[in-house]
């Protein structure tokens, strides 16, 4: 376009020709602008927009690594117990010194925080198998079936988490299993209650009473659009519980009731660095920043799914 | 003119919701129409007078309190499953709200071909043929198909919508509210296309809205109602030329007009209050609390719906006095 | 000659989204005198509400964009508003201008008596003890026609019925008796029974209370008995503008004429196809170079989607933005009476 026919005070300069008659020719007024995303590819690009949650992925992604290829690197065994090199202050050697037998605290933190990160995940897969199985149930069956497992979540929700650890593990003997058990048992309600709220929301939606007038069976229902549509929430609960899980662990290996040596994990490091607080303080502050570090990391991604994944702020 | 086909007859139709110990909302309390193959049959009415728990009753949606519907001489309330699935390849229904009723996580071909996929109609290539055959009869293309809801706006949805329901091509559709959330000139893109795929198919519709100007310019016929009960029910026009019913004349002359010197000169009849709840509603005319013609007979008998002049059907105990009929 | 209340001079209001800046009001010129009835009618995204709570001063700030230099301002009696802090916005809100809203159940404190939320807005604007305070929220609800005001003082808003509501909330609007009302969208959420209701009583007030209203709809029916003034916005501008009259009966721009067509006349015995728009309005993120309506209009020139279209003045109330009014335009095959003699010269905006 001339810079001169952008000022229409010159009416001169309009040409004759620009004034053909054209309709909508060429212009449905269909066009959709941007390209076509599909749902979750909507999602991973409001989710890399948001600076806190990437960050927090790159610190996760840096903690796995570091557990994994960290014992590699340092070429220390977990076990190995040095007598002489007792209480080390961080070097170049031992980069986060040595504990009061000796070993190398670095390799320990990374294989103790395999530990402490397994544990975690294993209690969330739990918790969801549980938790969305039950939940989706009540939430479809509805009537007294609903009444009645609404009833038993809040029995079990009710329980001292405390004293069925301590039970669990008199009984069945401190294991990775017990903790497992002992840590999901009770969990799985707070899953069980947020599915069986979506579930009953979706299960008005138009879509939902659109595909019964369609013939759809309760299968199809299911699969095809209840499940779908929870997803998003049951990604952010997972996220958001992982740490929950790491931190309990922690607290439970702190006061003792947790794994058992010889295994180590985050939370056995730091109850043992707590005792020698008072003249090696870096033992309990090394495990301690791992569990901050972690926990940040699956918060931030949380918060960051959650936030991705509202559909109100879907523009 | 020929003799009109019954498609679809429901009798004393009524659905009640039980909404706690002593309560009973009675959403559609009696109602009874026949709807003729190739119609439009118009329900209007204010919020919270049952049309659309009608229109969902009607489609077997929800199951009927009691009552009957009949569709081409079997009672869809009787069916067995296989039979259902079989009623729901000829009924179809278009929902109100064009945001909730497309599921965001599948493509717009996936919620066309929700139906072809159900019944088995049409598989792999045929398939897509199809879904792009029905994207263009409501005027959207080919490129649309893999893409999803939240890429379209409101009307563009709507007509998602309506190429979901013609998928199966069935002879009746419940158009619920089809256009009222929709602006002014893409609810006329939607009423046409309406209109044109009818006489295309030959379908018949139930059309269920508020807007009375669209229901009159769409319907053959108009049924009124107020609060679970059909309170008139006549040809469209008539209706809207001369309506008998006092609820009727009232909700006529509250429309507001789009012309200034029209508008000057309308009379309009007011009418107390708002619509009393229809939680177990009191015996009676349900429109007599606010009527200012209602008698005590209007308080303790409930009126039927009678034939005042030929199709003209009105539920009032005065109506003959008070039109000088 | 009218005293000039208001006037809303280059109003441009950008939001931040994620898919990028959307211009949702792109230079709205516009004025309101002393007790009319100004409507903005237009589509759903046509930018009539950001301009309405623009001059509320209530759009968000953290993604809000109001342009402020140049001429952009929105004068109240001189003063420009876009000036004034937060502060001084809360004095005048609700004490010299007033909205109402679509839907009265989120306006409305759910915890609050209504009683205590009219007179709370008293109590802010007013210096009057609490009795007198009481008093005048008592007349308020009178006024709007509630019956038994006494009781219903003591009510909370969800023991009212929708459109019990709605009257409540036009008593808290009008309870420090602004000189501005803006209604937005007030009927469209309400049955049209009561509809008719709630327009008559914003009609009653306005004259017994000498204010100016702003409506902001969607509904030209509702539009027709109420307003002085019409002024139809599209895609984030003013189209055209008239008197009720001629924006009925003598209207010039292709987008007002679809709008008045698409909607069935229930007096006549009309039941030929509707008029309908083909497509739906622009994205504002991107919005078109030339007139927003090119790509919808079937008598769209070459010139209407490279250049915005200039306004012709048809009277002292009406003008219109359109190319079609060029003394060179093909005009061949529009409705009659679509092009009318102007009155003044062409002027650019």
């Amino acid at each position: 376009m001339n810079e001169n026919l952008m000022n229409p005070l010159e009416e001169a300069a309009l040409s004759d020709e620009l004034f053909e008659r054209v309709g909508t020719e060429g212009l449905s007024g269909e066009d959709i602008g941007h390209k076509s995303l599909t749902y979750w590819a909507d999602v991973w690009r409001r989710f890399r927009s948001n600076k806190m949650a990437i960050l927090g992925l790159i610190l996760l992604i840096a903690v796995v690594v570091m557990l994994f290829v960290g014992p590699m690197l340092s070429g220390k065994d977990y076990q190995f117990i040095d007598a002489s090199l007792k209480n080390l202050t961080p070097n170049s050697e031992y980069w986060f010194g040595t504990d009061d037998m000796g070993r190398d605290l670095f390799t320990r933190i990374c294989v103790g925080g395999r530990i402490s990160i397994y544990i975690g995940l294993c209690c969330t897969l739990v918790m969801f198998v549980i938790g969305a199985l039950v939940g989706a149930l009540a939430g479809l069956k509805g009537g007294w079936v609903d009444d009645l497992i609404m009833r038993f979540c809040e029995f079990i929700g009710n329980l001292p988490y405390l004293i069925i650890v301590v039970i669990l593990s008199l009984v069945m003997g401190r294991s990775m299993f017990s903790l497992v058990f002992a840590m999901s048992i009770t969990s799985w309600v707070g899953t069980a209650r947020m599915v069986r709220g979506q579930i009953l929301q979706i299960k008005e939606m138009d879509y939902v009473q659109a595909a019964k007038a369609l013939g759809a069976d309760t299968n199809r229902i299911i699969i095809k659009h209840l499940l779908p549509n929870t997803m998003g929430i049951i990604m952010v609960t997972i996220t958001m519980s992982i740490p929950g899980f790491i931190f309990s662990e922690a607290f439970l290996s702190y006061i003792g009731l947790g794994v058992r040596p010889p295994e180590t994990s985050w939370g056995a490091l730091a109850s043992a660095g707590q005792q020698q607080l008072m003249f090696y303080p870096h033992q309990l502050f090394f495990p301690c920043l791992m569990i901050v570090i972690t926990m940040l990391a699956f918060h931030l991604i949380g918060d960051g799914l959650s936030d991705a994944l509202d559909p109100k702020l879907r523009q | 003119m020929a003799e009109k086909e019954v498609l679809i007859e429901v009798k004393d139709l009524k659905k009640y919701f039980q909404v706690g110990k002593h309560a009973t909302l009675k959403a559609v309390d009696g109602v009874s129409f026949k709807i003729y193959k190739g119609e439009t049959l118009g329900l209007v009415g204010e919020s919270g007078c049952g049309k659309t728990t009608c229109g969902k009753t009607v489609m077997g949606l929800y199951d009927a309190t009691g009552g009957q519907v009949i569709f081409d001489g079997t009672d869809i309330h009787s069916l067995n499953k296989h039979e259902k699935k079989e009623f729901t390849k000829r009924a179809q229904i278009i929902f109100q709200d064009p945001y909730s009723s497309l599921n965001p996580r599948m493509t717009v071909a996936d919620i066309i071909g929700e139906g072809i996929d159900i019944h088995g109609l049409y598989k792999g290539e045929e398939r897509m043929q199809k879904i792009h055959e029905l994207l263009e009869l409501v005027g959207l293309n080919k490129e649309h198909a893999l893409r999803f809801p939240h890429e379209f706006s409101g009307g563009q949805r709507q007509r998602i919508g309506i190429a979901r329901a013609l998928a199966i091509e069935p002879e009746f559709i419940v158009c619920d509210e089809p256009i009222s959330a929709l602006d002014v000139s893409i609810q006329a893109q939607v009423v046409n296309l309406l209109i044109e795929l009818q006489k295309k198919k030959k379908l018949t519709y139930l059309f269920i809205a508020h807007d009375l100007s669209m229901v009159k310019h769409i319907s053959d016929r108009v049924g009124v109602m107020y609060l679970g009960s059909m309170v008139e029910f006549a040809n469209s026009d008539e209706l809207y030329q001369e309506p008998l019913h006092p609820y009727t004349k009232a909700l006529m002359s509250a429309i507001p007009i789009p012309d200034p010197h029209e508008e000057k000169i309308k009379r309009r009849i007011p009418i107390e209050g708002e619509i009393p709840s229809p939680i177990n509603p009191k015996p009676g005319c349900r429109f007599a609390g606010r009527c200012r013609y209602a008698t005590e007979a209007c308080r303790t008998s409930t009126p039927e719906l009678v034939e005042i002049k030929p199709e003209h059907f009105v539920a009032c105990h005065r109506v003959k006095e008070l039109n000088e009929l | 000659m009218s005293e000039k209340l208001l006037e809303v001079k280059d109003l441009h209001v950008s939001f931040k989204t994620y898919a990028g800046i959307s211009h949702a009001v792109r230079g709205v010129d516009f004025y309101l005198n002393k007790g009319e009835t100004l409507a903005i009618v237009g589509e759903s995204g046509c930018g009539k509400t950001v301009t309405s709570k623009a001059i509320m001063g209530l759009l968000p700030e953290d993604n809000t964009q109001i342009k402020r230099d140049g001429d952009s301002a929105i004068l109240f009696h001189g003063e420009n508003l876009l000036d004034y802090s937060e502060k001084q916005m809360t004095e005048i809100r609700g004490h010299q201008i007033s909205m109402i809203f679509q839907d009265p159940m989120t306006s409305l404190n759910p915890t609050m008596k209504i009683g205590d939320q009219i007179m709370e807005s008293i109590l802010i604007h007013q210096k009057v003890s609490k009795q007198e305070a009481y008093r005048q929220a008592k007349e308020m609800l009178e006024l709007v026609k509630i019956p038994n005001a006494e009781q219903r003082m003591k009510q909370y808003p969800f023991e009212f019925s929708g459109g019990m509501r709605q009257r409540a909330m036009i008593a808290v609007a009008l309870a420090c008796k602004p000189e501005i009302l803006i209604a937005d969208e007030p009927t469209t959420a309400l049955d049209v029974t009561i509809q008719a209701q709630i327009m008559e009583l914003i009609g009653s007030l306005q004259k017994e209370l000498d204010m100016a209203v702003i409506l902001v709809t969607h509904d030209l029916g509702v539009v027709a008995s109420v307003a002085d003034r019409i002024q139809v916005m599209y895609a984030g501008k003013i189209v055209e503008r008239g008197t009720v009259d001629e924006i009925f009966y003598q209207s010039t721009h292709p987008y007002t004429r679809a709008l008045l067509n698409s909607v069935p006349k229930i007096h006549t015995n009309n039941k030929d196809k509707l008029y309908s728009l083909k497509g739906t309005p622009p994205d504002l993120i991107n919005p078109p170079v030339g007139c927003p309506f090119a790509a919808r209009c079937e008598y769209g020139m070459k010139v209407c989607r490279q250049i915005p279209p200039v306004s012709t003045h048809f009277s002292e109330s009406q003008e219109c933005y359109c190319w079609l009014h060029h003394p060179k335009a093909d005009v061949s095959g529009l409705p009659d009476g679509m092009i009318r003699p102007c009155v003044t010269e062409r002027s650019a905006k």
